[in-house]
């Protein structure tokens, strides 16, 4: 298979468990229908395979992934295999102890996600009291002589934090912040009416985070995530379908995306039943949408096919139950006026609360 | 600018590893990677904090007999500054 197909990046749901219930996580609704299938010996087969196929990052992810015990075992195989190493947390539970062990075994790269910038507002959005906690977290991590990256999903709730949010990151010596605008698939689409912010909020956010990025070049990466129901164009998301990522869910499905899994009518194969290889070259769902045979129009002729190819498959198929649609998101799409219905409703939304992540049927608060 | 006697030395969060794909080096850090030309990566394994930038266009330019000297230490400037732009370098003193 060509180099237009190869995958640079693992990421690895070691687990669906988590111990926060965020209102924007992006695990699968029904995700107490997926266990955690592949042991130890399997992730470790996992992780050479994908190495062999040209992954050079891994993440190690979830869920939380520091609810595995075998975590050591898995830092130290992905080392092994060569593979720069990215443990993405909550910070919950973790122990100093047990960090500075990863540090020993050659884990590269920690990231820290918090919800806002005072504890309040965060376990409000994290749905736990644990926002000290994670601070305490980061710092360890700086200290352990760790790279920390900091991780910040933004909406409506905390666009207006940004700066703040900056200046905590300055404070921990984050060396890179991402400002992600949620992604609306998971639980966020639940509880988009309460998430998705103005055009105003985002505006300003997006000022204060270019000067941000402007002022600490050379120090810290400042990442701002535009979310793509107030851009022009969708973003290519993934990098585009089955190129350059590969994951792998807990019970061990190969995905080209953590949200695949989502969409009707592709089978997912798991990396118990074939090699890694056979399955990003081979298995119908990965081919379904490379290239652009599949695309409908405005796609087929746009020339912006090959910057963003078409969008979001997962996105498409939520908002218009045609995962082969051009992306809503797109000014050009013809369903394009659910972006805009959407963006209405958010400079009306009333506070009705969240929808916490839990065992469906879910309680409302 | 950085300066010809300062000892460059990469970022902690900086690891380069060989491409069999590609038979290049990468240059990696948290989500992203650089792919590295000869040279860059001549210069990227000389950046361990011992070597000046004077001593590392030396280096270079001995190795690369065939390019002017000058063209050497544009190329070295400019690859420092990509790393540097990034965070991926520090300048002891
Ligand atoms: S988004 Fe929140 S609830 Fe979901 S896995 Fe991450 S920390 Fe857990
Ligand atoms: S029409 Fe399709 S290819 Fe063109 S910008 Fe929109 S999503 Fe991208």
């Amino acid at each position: 298979m060509s180099d237009e197909y190869r995958p640079y990046t693992l990421v690895a749901e070691l687990t669906y468990r988590c111990p926060l219930r965020c209102v924007y996580c992006s695990n699968p609704v029904e995700y107490t229908r997926h266990t955690d299938g592949l042991d130890t010996a399997d992730w470790l087969r996992v992780f050479r395979e994908a190495e062999e196929l040209g992954v050079v990052q891994l993440h190690l992810t979830g869920g939380e992934p520091v609810l595995r015990d075998d975590l050591e075992a898995l830092v130290e195989g992905a080392r092994a295999a060569d593979l720069y190493t990215n443990l993405i947390t909550s910070g919950i539970p973790l122990s100093r102890e047990r960090l500075a062990r990863f540090r020993s075994l050659g884990l590269d790269n920690v990231q820290v996600s918090i919800q806002d910038v005072a504890a309040p507002s965060s376990d409000r959005v994290a749905g736990a009291r644990v926002f000290e906690r994670k601070l305490q977290v980061a710092r360890w991590v700086k200290e352990l002589g760790f790279p920390l990256t900091l991780n910040v999903v933004l909406h409506r709730e905390n666009l207006g934090h940004v700066e703040e949010i900056v200046a905590l990151a300055e404070a921990l010596a984050a060396d890179r912040l991402e400002l992600a605008n949620t992604q609306y698939v998971g639980w966020a689409l639940v509880n988009r009416r309460v998430l998705l912010p103005t055009a105003a909020q985002l505006d300003g956010a997006r000022r204060v985070s270019a000067a941000a990025h402007a002022r600490l070049r050379g120090k810290m990466e400042v990442l701002f995530v535009m979310p793509d129901y107030y851009s022009e164009f969708p973003k290519a998301c993934m990098d585009g379908w089955a190129r350059r990522f590969l994951v792998v869910s807990p019970d061990g499905l190969a995905l080209p995306c953590h949200a695949a899994h989502t969409l009707p009518g592709l089978v997912f194969e798991n990396v118990k039943d074939r090699p890694l290889e056979a399955i990003w070259r081979d298995s119908p769902a990965f081919n379904a949408f490379r290239g652009d045979a599949w695309m409908p129009e405005p796609c087929k002729s746009c020339e912006r096919r090959a910057i963003d190819f078409g969008g979001c498959r997962c996105q498409a198929y939520l908002l218009t139950k045609n995962a082969a649609a051009t992306d809503p998101a797109c000014s050009l799409s013809p369903d394009h006026g659910l972006i805009e219905a959407a963006r209405q409703e958010a400079l009306s939304a009333p506070d009705d609360g969240f929808e916490y992540r839990a065992p469906r049927p879910a309680v409302r608060k | 600018m950085i300066a010809l006697d300062s000892r460059p030395r990469l970022a902690p969060k900086a690891r380069i590893r060989f491409d069999r794909k590609t038979a290049r080096y990468l240059l990696l850090y948290p989500e992203r990677g650089l792919v590295l030309n000869p040279t860059a990566a001549d210069i990227a394994a000389l950046c361990t904090g011992e070597h000046t930038v004077h001593t590392i266009v030396e280096r270079l330019t001995e190795k690369y007999a065939s390019q002017p000297r000058a063209q050497v230490e544009r190329d070295v400037m400019a690859f420092l500054a990509t790393l540097a732009e990034r965070g991926l370098m520090r300048t002891d003193p």
